[in-house]
């Protein structure tokens, strides 16, 4: 069964595939605490695509990171819980997330070029994965290689298999990262913004490529991007970040037919009308917090137009709760808390 | 990757004539007269006159250029001024001494060095990595000659009668000797032939090694653990921090987070895909510190009693030997051109995108 990309229900009787719970990670540096990611919640179901969106530097990356504990020094998760399947990723053994690493949770980047590595041929990079985590030393061999990279739409993988990553094209070293991260067949991809360093064709291509792998193999997919065109294209569930925080959760065609936060509604009023997608979002006047030194009140409010126009006043003074403003649709602000 | 190889190779031409010219120019030029340091104070005006013609110094100098370079050719190095002895002979003598002193302090010094910075790294800011650096730099600003002192004293001293004790002084043990390789294979050699053989008969791990003669390699090595340990500290340390921070750099890359995510286990993340990167500035420090390394080697063959290089080279420059200092430095040049060819395949097997170019 393949789900189709808008008509997404919850599912309520089976667990979800991963669960995040006020996820916090800080970053303990000499200037203060930087909190990166700073009480994020989401859910992503099997065969499902959740979009996570936000400006540069919101956390999107860290969460993502987080999920898969490879947060760098002096950056550490603080508090939280990450279940996939279940269970908390974050009471793993070491040696137990390098097993879920690669195999059952995979990642690709941002910039496809510099994320392989430049003295391995990308068929010695494929083949790691596979020896890795399938097991089979001798028996994994350039064929197996060859098949990943004609899996991914690769022309003439043969030849390809020998590439050095400088000898490949942007795309094609996207690719070669997708098929390293469906090599074995994951249940959980996060793709973290694939395709902000390709021109808009082969963009187009990789996120078809990505949309047809989920359908193909049931598998959960966390989008990360700040390109509302192509939430809009692909996700069926959102979660909007601002300043290291969650403050919006819908389903995609709810999000953008009835936005409620006023963050939201910025962004999604900021998307060209017709076609051609934006490279950045900086429509809304001001800029994002400091993440060390956080306002008390909602982080959005030296930002925020609605406050001023409602009259609100302890939005700078008291941090709103994600609420359920409707059915499935978690919104953080006062707009929508208290006025019962 | 051989026409990359055979490109540097012709480039090296050019410099291999351009120290043989800068060579000549300066011994020239110093100050002194060779006739009078080989013959003594009181040798006539004559004498000198008959000296200068035999060894043809009478001659104008770019006609002395000439035919040094012509001879150079045809492997002939010429003859001390000192000992009337032809150079090849001299340097049959004691150039294996300096080479396997340089080699096993370099060996010492690699084998050493990269697991240290690699273990560094690994434990960034913790205390191996502090410690580590703390002995690394300790290791950089050693003196040599001093570290030669205090180990031939430890070593060979204090812990005499200990199975800790290393001979202090020395290639050989007295009474100990190992058959030269081509007398042992039958081969019959004289002469002029015997230049090559002979060189390679004077490298006694080597030669042992050739023998199959166990107790002659192992005394020959013991001789060269202490000096190469003196020689290779210093390298040692310049190879360890290096690696380190060429390492630590390498391990914020986004291909090392790409390894991680893939499951690869930390050491392998460090190993495979973090030191092969981190190699090639380490690869370039280790070219550059023979130079060091062969200064340390003619310094403490001294110490250790070894007739290499060092000594002969220090008397040939005080007593105008020409064609010695000559002979040696052009040596010692080819040697690095040598060793630059090597860093370069290095870097080209290591970085395919050198290979390229
Ligand atoms: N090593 C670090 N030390 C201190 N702060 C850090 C470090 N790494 C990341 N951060 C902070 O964490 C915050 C979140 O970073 P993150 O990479 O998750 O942003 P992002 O939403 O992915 O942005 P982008 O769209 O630019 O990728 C940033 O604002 C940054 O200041
Ligand atoms: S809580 Fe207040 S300041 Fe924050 S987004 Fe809502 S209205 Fe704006
Ligand atoms: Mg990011």
């Amino acid at each position: 069964m393949t789900k189709h990309q808008h008509d997404f229900q919850p599912s309520t009787n089976s667990q979800p595939l991963l669960e995040i719970h006020d996820l916090r990670t800080y970053f303990f540096t000499r200037d203060g605490t930087v909190k990166a990611v700073d009480g994020v919640s989401l859910t992503v179901e099997r065969g499902q695509i959740h979009g996570l969106v936000g400006e540069s530097g919101c956390g999107k990356s860290m969460t993502a990171m987080s999920i898969l504990r490879l947060v760098d020094k002096p950056g550490r998760i603080v508090s939280g819980e990450v279940l996939f399947k279940g269970e908390d990723l974050l009471k793993k053994t070491r040696h137990e997330m390098t097993a879920i690493r690669g195999k059952q949770i995979s990642v690709i980047f941002q910039e496809p070029k510099s994320s392989l590595n430049p003295v391995l041929r990308v068929g010695t990079q494929l083949i790691e994965v596979l020896r890795i985590h399938e097991g089979k030393q001798r028996t994994i061999k350039r064929k197996d290689a060859v098949e990943q990279l004609r899996s991914v739409g690769i022309p003439d993988p043969d030849r390809r298999v020998e590439n050095y990553p400088h000898e490949m094209s942007g795309g094609m070293a996207q690719r070669v990262m997708i098929a390293m991260g469906m090599a074995c067949a994951p249940d959980l991809l996060i793709a973290d913004e694939p395709t902000t360093a390709l021109d808009v064709t082969i963009q187009a291509q990789v996120l078809d490529l990505i949309r047809k792998l989920r359908d193909e193999h049931e598998m959960g997919v966390i989008l990360i991007t700040h390109d509302m065109g192509i939430v809009a294209e692909m996700a069926d569930i959102v979660t909007v970040m601002y300043a290291g925080t969650a403050v919006e959760e819908a389903p995609t065609v709810e999000l953008f037919e009835t936005p409620l936060h006023p963050y939201t509604q910025g962004l999604i009023a900021s998307i060209p009308v017709m076609g051609q997608v934006k490279e950045r979002l900086e429509v809304i006047p001001g800029n994002v917090p400091n993440l060390i030194d956080m306002p008390p009140g909602c982080r959005f409010a030296p930002r925020c137009k609605a406050r001023i126009e409602h009259g609100l006043t302890r939005c700078e003074v008291e941090e709103p709760h994600m609420i359920e403003a409707k059915p499935n649709h978690f919104v953080r602000c006062w707009l929508y808390e208290g006025e019962s | 990757m051989a026409s990359y190889l055979a490109r540097r190779l012709t480039l090296a031409i050019p410099v291999l004539l351009g120290i043989l010219f800068v060579t000549f120019s300066l011994t020239r030029l110093l100050p002194g007269d060779p006739c009078r340091s080989a013959l003594g104070e009181k040798a006539t005006d004559e004498i000198c006159d008959a000296f200068n013609d035999r060894y043809g110094l009478n001659d104008p100098i770019y006609e002395q250029f000439r035919i040094y370079i012509s001879d150079v050719l045809h492997g002939n190095l010429g003859e001390s001024l000192k000992f009337g002895r032809p150079v090849t002979e001299l340097m049959v003598e004691r150039l294996p001494v300096t080479l396997e002193l340089s080699f096993f302090a370099m060996l010492f010094a690699v084998t050493v060095g990269i697991p240290l910075g690699v273990i560094s790294a690994y434990y960034h800011n913790s205390s191996i990595d502090v410690g580590t650096m703390i002995w690394a730099n300790i290791g950089v600003s050693m003196p040599v000659f001093w570290l030669g002192l205090m180990l031939s004293y430890v070593f060979g001293v204090v812990l005499k009668d200990t199975p800790f004790w290393l001979p202090p002084t020395g290639r050989l043990t007295a009474g100990q000797s190992i058959e030269p390789f081509y007398v042992a294979w039958g081969l019959n050699v004289d002469g002029d032939a015997l230049t090559l053989p002979g060189f390679i008969a004077n490298i006694n791990t080597l030669n042992a090694l050739l023998v199959r003669d166990w107790d002659g390699f192992v005394d020959a090595f013991k001789h060269m653990v202490l000096p190469a340990i003196a020689v290779g500290t210093i390298p040692l340390s310049i190879i360890a921090r290096m690696t380190r921070s060429s390492l630590l750099e390498v391990l914020g890359l986004n291909y090392i987070r790409t390894a991680r995510a893939k499951g690869v286990r930390e050491m392998g993340v460090v190993v495979k895909h973090g030191l092969r990167n981190a190699l090639l500035p380490v690869v370039t420090i280790i070219g550059l510190s023979l130079g060091s390394l062969l200064s340390g080697a003619v310094l403490t063959e001294t110490v250790f009693g070894l007739s290499g290089v060092g000594r002969i080279l220090y008397d040939s420059i005080t007593g105008r030997d020409y064609t010695v200092v000559q002979a040696f430095t052009l040596i010692i040049a080819v040697f690095f051109v040598f060793i630059n060819l090597i860093v370069d395949a290095l870097y080209a097997y290591l970085d395919p995108r050198i290979r390229l170019e």
